[in-house]
């Protein structure tokens, strides 16, 4: 299978390329348009700002061609939020393929520390990367900012309140946490990307 | 509901990992790499590699070992020790560490604190505190215990919550490898004090020790190290027993 992982200034590519290899798949770390178009799956990671990095994806031409990818896509932690319509973080305007905001976390208690960091289950689960899910699992979260549910949520968290981990829309599915940080429940979630 | 973290801590002189007490009498305990995937396949929920080698060699074979955890294992982890600068943190978060922890070298330049978070995001940037229980206080050490600072834990703590740190890691160094429980007391403080997690380490003996450090110290995560590296305490079983207590675990 011929899996790309989109190449940018995002910071868990070499994590996503080695959970990837542990499932003995070696994908292509690039932004060649071309390569990334022929690819089966797409992998679009992420950590760090979300307006510097739409900044930087709008100056590459990033932007519009992820749009118009029509294989499977993973968008990762901020690879997610950039999919939707706005974040707050940095107030820019994303990519527009789930029609929702990106808000930021707003402490309610002393103990709603923000960053959300560390493991968390899911509830709700209803997408095909979460085939063969029997219990509530727990994964690998780190974030400050939240998608509400909405429409495409097809996992819920609870942190200061109930969030979306995962959205679906078309060929596009992403993840607040960190598969490929999130032990063998997060190799089973990518498996079942790979085998969208 | 977030889960409270396990987290084994390996020390690490020249690729190997070893432990002392009381910050003294290195003791070796094994093959970094191998520990580490075995903790994570028990269910450590992330893991801490301390550099405790001075030299240049010591810090090229300390990155081409944190390239080597990063490919093997599938939690997450922290790296530490020799942190100087901010291209020291680009260089282990490139060879694939989810966050580095600073410690002497955030006391010397508080501001490095504040860069690292901007660079790299708080998520990313540990800050951790070796301090002493004295007359006067608690007081900060640099260097792993050797140097007595004019700093005192609980201000500083702050400080480096107010400057953006993602996460604090407190040694009592009183408590450091004496195996009779967790600086509870200075910790319920801490946790009161600040509005990020606080990893409790120094002290653990026994499944008790993390009982008390969850419930009484409000610890977000617990760290240890020899009574996993020698097996006196199993993870799993460590596991089992938090959750008997009703403590949110990831099982």
């Amino acid at each position: 299978m011929n899996v790309a992982i989109i190449k940018y200034n995002a910071g868990n590519i070499y994590s996503v390329e080695y959970a990837l290899r542990r499932l003995g798949v070696e994908a292509k770390i690039t932004k060649n348009m071309e390569e990334l178009r022929q690819a089966d799956k797409v992998i679009f990671p992420g950590v760090g700002e979300a307006a510097n990095t739409m900044n930087y994806l709008k100056n590459s031409g990033l932007d519009k061609f992820i749009k118009s990818l029509k294989q499977p896509v993973l968008g990762i932690c901020l690879g997610m939020q950039l999919l939707c319509s706005h974040s707050e973080e940095g107030d820019v305007d994303c990519l527009g393929i789930f029609k929702t905001d990106v808000k930021k976390f707003m402490p309610i208690q002393h103990e709603d520390k923000v960053p959300h960091m560390g493991w968390n289950t899911i509830t709700c689960t209803k997408s095909p990367l979460f085939k063969g899910f029997t219990k509530e699992e727990f994964v690998y979260f780190v974030h400050s900012y939240y998608v509400p549910i909405c429409a495409d949520t097809v996992a819920e968290t609870d942190y200061i309140l109930s969030f979306s981990a995962a959205l679906h829309k078309d060929n596009f599915y992403a993840t607040q946490f960190h598969p490929e940080k999130s032990g063998s429940v997060g190799e089973r979630i990518l498996k079942n990307f790979l085998s969208i | 509901m977030l889960a409270k973290r396990i987290i084994p801590c390996l020390d690490i002189k020249d690729g190997q990992t070893v432990k002392g007490t009381n910050f003294i009498n290195l003791r070796q305990a094994g093959d970094p790499v191998e520990l580490g995937r075995m903790y994570s396949e028990q269910g450590a929920d992330e893991l801490v590699f301390l550099d405790i080698t001075a030299s240049y060699e010591g810090r090229k074979t300390f990155t081409d070992l944190v390239r080597r955890v990063a490919a093997n294992i599938n939690i997450p982890f922290t790296v530490g020790g020799g942190i100087n600068e901010l291209s020291d943190v680009g260089r282990l978060l490139e060879a694939g560490a989810d966050k580095v922890s600073i410690n002497s070298s955030a006391i010397r330049n508080p501001q490095l604190i504040n860069e690292v978070a901007s660079h790299f995001g708080s998520q990313v940037c540990v800050v951790a505190i070796d301090a002493r229980r004295t007359d006067v206080g608690w007081k900060c050490y640099l260097n792993g215990g050797r140097i007595e600072t004019n700093k005192y834990l609980f201000d500083w703590a702050k400080e480096c919550n107010d400057r953006g740190a993602g996460e604090i890691l407190f040694t009592s160094m009183n408590h450091d490898g004496v195996k009779t429980g967790y600086a509870n007391e200075a910790l319920v403080t801490l946790t009161e004090l600040l509005t990020i997690p606080v990893i409790a380490s120094g002290g653990a003996g026994k499944p008790e020790h993390f009982r008390d450090v969850f419930l009484t110290g409000k610890a977000d995560a617990a760290l240890a190290a020899s009574v996993f590296h020698f097996g006196e305490i199993k993870i799993p079983e460590l596991k089992q027993y938090l959750c008997s207590y009703n403590i949110n675990i990831r099982l």
